[in-house]
């Protein structure tokens, strides 16, 4: 130990802070689960991993899902809701599904009462654009930039209340304050209820604990636990794992999101993402033949929704109504898949993926226009004008659709006090997830979360106390790295972990490979244990991996555990061994919890959606996905209908 | 194509610090931030970078390499001549925390001082209505990444500390421009507030804002002249200056 660390590890002192809600997470959900709390009237603190306004959330390049009907009047929340339970193959908790759907769009009209700018329509509306899997155009957008558009406006809020609080009180921080650059590393939980959380600033090292009765999870995603991810170092899976060890339940996290258009070369930016706007401007995809391959691929549930030539796609551009949509635009998960398949079969670029044409298909300064971050992107990371020539695109982990398992309503989780709301929760997106449905989620359940949070610390009668023994514990857990002498290198486990994750548990799975994972990450949880990091505490990005470690092990273990446990293929879930969907699962998520070390998973019915919502769908759709048994309880079951006869979903 | 560089990165923090030589490997088509990393992995497990989405989005790998105020992420290695010592120190302007990651905290006090958009009172939310020619104005300043590379490169704040106080930056200015064109803000006098509050008059349009923007976004052409002409059209328009006398005298 050096001696500066020695000194470090004696120094008692750390702040101490009381709130009645705590946000940890500065994306769109948590800056607006803190200002719905602030405007509910709570003390509210947002924690932010990185500066305030950098987070993930950033990188959101095509849009907000909402059904404002501006650009196609037929669009309505009944058809958003039908998409979404598409994408996601009907695993979506029908109740998410529906409040999301139904409030998206009060949610965007609410930015543009905080500032917003988004590009408008003729008439001066909301322009909205097509994206996979909607039927409808129905993303507001700010060019390829939407995600940076929402994350500022929602920054520029949060300082326009402080600008309120400090007319009132002298103080910009009386009643919202940011902490940025500061990582919590454990939830404080007193007789099973939140108590506060503990964490350090990453500028100093400084330790800071948090008396808070309500805890809003706003973390994000887990990406940084595979090796090719359009995360950034941020997505180390913190809630998931914090929500895991207070004692709440993970939900269906063998569902990881691919997404079929990440940056294949240099190789320093492999797993960039290429926004779908791309495809829904027009864009398409083609391997080394010059064959445009997603033709190919349209599946059986799809088939009456997607153009099967190339003059039909090509048609639906200018005419939606009387052409089917490219197959460019199927969900997610298919595209992925596809682009997977055509690579294995020695059909990809010269740097392992596939090309995707704008070039060909829009005038240039068309492109320029429409997808400005994108020609800029390639043209400086890449040297590839795509205007003139094609990407090389290839499938990169984005999204992961599991989380804390939550109540719809109010984003509580199973421990009093804790709530979740973006990346982080589970069931909203089923299987699958759209694009533009990340972003409307954020601000439908990061509104949601804020509200009940706030609503559940004034109704306590007393708030449970921080045990100071918890503190010392979460203290003596931090600085564990700096006693490790001669520990491993955090960066070369995370390496490791990264790489196991990629190749054992990624896009396709197989169960021989899922235990192999399972036993590697096994011995990695003994090495991580043991990992040791040089010099003190001020800015020390070695320590900071060290302590994300262990967050990013045990949400890699449910991820395996569940891969493992589900014997089908369903959206971001593909079983090379149990390739087709099976309606059986359909009725089941997966729970992870937590006892002492071990990871648990257990099957758990999923809630059945009411018949009012059933009957949005045609009873031939459902049948591609239910079991006879729930169809024949389906209202309006045609009685000479034939039922399925195979239960393996072959058909799907 | 692999190749060894030779790199001088600054370590030290607000007390002391230097100048330290790495010899580095460069794959093909790395960054900058490629070959930060790769010290940090191997040789410097403890330097101190600030980054986020390695794709020139979020704005928080600034520094200034071999004395040019850039992204980290977006310079190619292949920029640079072989053979040539690639030099990272961390922005001149603001306090240095670590290594490479300086104490931006000024532009957070700033951007406090800038009042927030006011929303028009009479319209409902749903019924903002703008039309594309007018929101492309203040859309262009709406790219800004908060990367704080202009507010790193102005001299005024650069070469003089004591402006600080009085003087919020191109950063906040253009954040001026951008709700006095924003066609529904219902605060009246953002020109008089820019001139008065931010320091507008400290600006004196050398450009070199624009010239480190990553964004490529026309910060002086673009939101500061325009701001600097209709201060003057409205403290020296004789008829406004009349009016606002009349006004006050009722």
């Amino acid at each position: 130990m050096t001696d500066l660390a020695r000194t470090d590890t004696e120094r008692t002192d750390i702040e101490r802070y009381e709130y009645d809600v705590l946000v940890i997470g500065a994306g769109g959900a948590g800056l607006r689960a803190a200002i719905a709390a602030r405007e509910a009237g709570a003390r509210t603190a947002v924690i932010c991993k990185s500066l305030f306004g950098k987070a993930h959330t950033v990188m959101a390049e095509g849009g907000i899902a909402a059904s404002m009907g501006n650009v196609n009047p037929n669009d309505s929340w009944q058809v958003h809701f039908r998409d979404t339970m598409r994408g996601g193959k009907f695993l979506n908790h029908w109740r998410m599904a529906e409040l999301h759907a139904k409030e998206a769009p009060a949610r965007v009209w609410e930015l543009e009462t905080y500032g917003a700018l988004f590009d408008r329509t003729q008439d001066g509306k909301i322009s909205q654009r097509n994206f996979g899997g909607h039927e409808y155009p129905r993303l507001a957008h700010v060019g390829d930039r939407t995600g940076l558009e929402l994350i500022r406006t929602l920054q520029q809020k949060v300082v326009s209340l402080q600008q309120e609080d400090f007319a009132e009180t002298g103080d910009y921080e009386s009643r919202l304050r940011v902490f940025q650059e500061a990582t919590i590393t454990d939830l404080l939980v007193t007789d099973r209820r939140i108590a506060g959380a503990f964490g350090y600033w990453r500028s100093s090292g400084q330790f800071i604990a948090f008396s808070a009765p309500a805890v809003v999870l706003a973390t994000g995603g887990i990406g940084k636990s595979f090796k090719v991810t359009s995360n950034s170092w941020e997505y180390t899976g913190d809630g998931h794992a914090l929500a895991l060890r207070a004692g709440a339940t993970l939900l269906n996290m063998e569902f990881v999101q691919f997404h079929p258009t990440g940056m294949v070369w240099p190789l320093s930016v492999k797993g960039i993402l290429v926004t779908e706007s791309v495809r829904g401007d027009g864009g398409v995809l083609q391997n080394s033949e010059g064959k445009r391959f997603m033709f190919d691929y349209i599946p059986d549930v799809f088939k009456d929704k997607y153009a099967t030539s190339a003059d039909e796609a090509d048609g639906w551009y200018e005419d939606p109504d009387r052409h089917r949509r490219p197959p460019e635009l199927l969900p997610r998960d298919e595209v992925a898949r596809a682009i997977n398949s055509e690579v294995k079969h020695g059909r990809g670029s010269p740097h392992g993926g596939v090309y995707l044409d704008v070039s060909k298909r829009l005038p240039a300064d068309v492109i320029r226009r429409k997808l400005p971050s994108m020609y800029h992107q390639f043209m400086e990371l890449a040297e590839v004008d795509i205007t003139a020539e094609p990407m090389e695109v290839g499938p990169t982990c984005h999204y992961v659709m599991g989380g804390v398992e939550v109540d719809p309503d109010t984003a509580a989780a199973a421990v009093p006090g804790l709530y979740a709301a973006g990346e982080v929760a589970g069931g909203m997106h089923g299987s699958n997830r759209l694009g533009g449905n990340s972003l409307s989620d954020l601000l439908v359940f990061g509104r949601r979360a804020g509200v009940a949070a706030a609503e559940y610390a004034a109704g306590l009668d007393g708030r449970p106390a921080v045990a100071e023994a918890d503190v010392q514990r979460a203290r003596e857990e931090a600085l564990a790295p700096f006693q490790a002498e001669g520990g491993e290198n955090p960066y070369a486990i995370h390496d490791e972990l990264q790489t196991t994750m990629n190749d054992l548990v990624g896009i396709i799975r197989k169960a021989e490979e899922i235990e192999q994972a399972l036993l590697a990450l096994q011995s990695l949880a003994d090495r991580v244990a043991k990992v040791g990091v040089l010099g003190h505490r001020q800015f020390n990005s070695g320590w900071h991996l060290a302590l994300d470690l262990r967050n990013l092990l045990v949400v890699s273990q449910c991820v395996a555990r569940a891969a493992l446990r589900r014997t089908e293929s369903r959206g971001g879930h593909t079983r090379d061994d149990y390739p087709a969907m099976d309606p059986k699962w359909r009725q089941v998520n997966l729970v992870c919890s937590l006892d002492d070390t071990q990871v648990r998973v257990k099957d758990q019915p999923l809630p059945a959606m009411p018949p009012e919502l059933l009957s949005l769908f045609e009873w031939s759709e459902l049948s591609k996905y239910m079991t006879s048994e729930e169809l024949e309880a389906v209202p309006g079951a045609p009685r000479d209908a034939q039922l399925p006869t195979d239960d393996n979903g072959e058909r799907a | 194509m692999g190749y060894d560089a030779r790199f001088r990165v600054w370590r030290g923090d607000a007390s002391d610090g230097s100048l330290q030589d790495f010899t580095v490997a460069v794959n093909e088509g790395e960054v900058v931030l490629d070959v930060i990393h790769r010290l940090q992995a191997t040789q410097a497990s403890d330097l101190a970078v600030r980054w986020n989405c390695k794709a020139g989005k979020c704005g928080s790998c600034s520094a200034e390499i071999n004395g040019v105020p850039r992204l980290m992420c977006m310079t190619r290695m292949s920029t640079f001549p072989a053979g040539q010592t690639v030099t990272v120190t961390p922005m001149r302007t603001f306090p240095v925390v670590r290594d490479l990651v300086t104490d931006v905290s000024f532009n957070y006090v700033k951007a406090r001082e800038v009042p927030a958009f006011a929303p028009p009172p009479e319209v409902a939310p749903g019924e903002y209505r703008m039309f594309q020619v007018d929101v492309e104005r203040p859309q262009e300043f709406r790219k800004c990444i908060e990367c704080f590379l202009c507010q790193n490169t102005c001299h005024a704040l650069r070469d003089h500390e004591e402006n600080m106080p009085a003087f919020a930056g191109p950063r906040y200015l253009m954040r001026q421009a951008e709700l006095e064109m924003h066609p529904l803000d219902a605060r009246p006098d953002r020109r008089r507030e820019a001139q008065e509050d931010q320091g507008l008059g400290y600006c004196n349009i050398t450009k070199c804002c624009t010239e480190v923007c990553p964004e490529h976004i026309k910060i002086t052409d673009n939101a500061l002249i325009p701001l600097k002409e209709r201060v003057v059209d409205r403290k020296y328009d004789p008829l406004v200056w009349l009016g606002s006398k009349i006004r006050r005298r009722t």
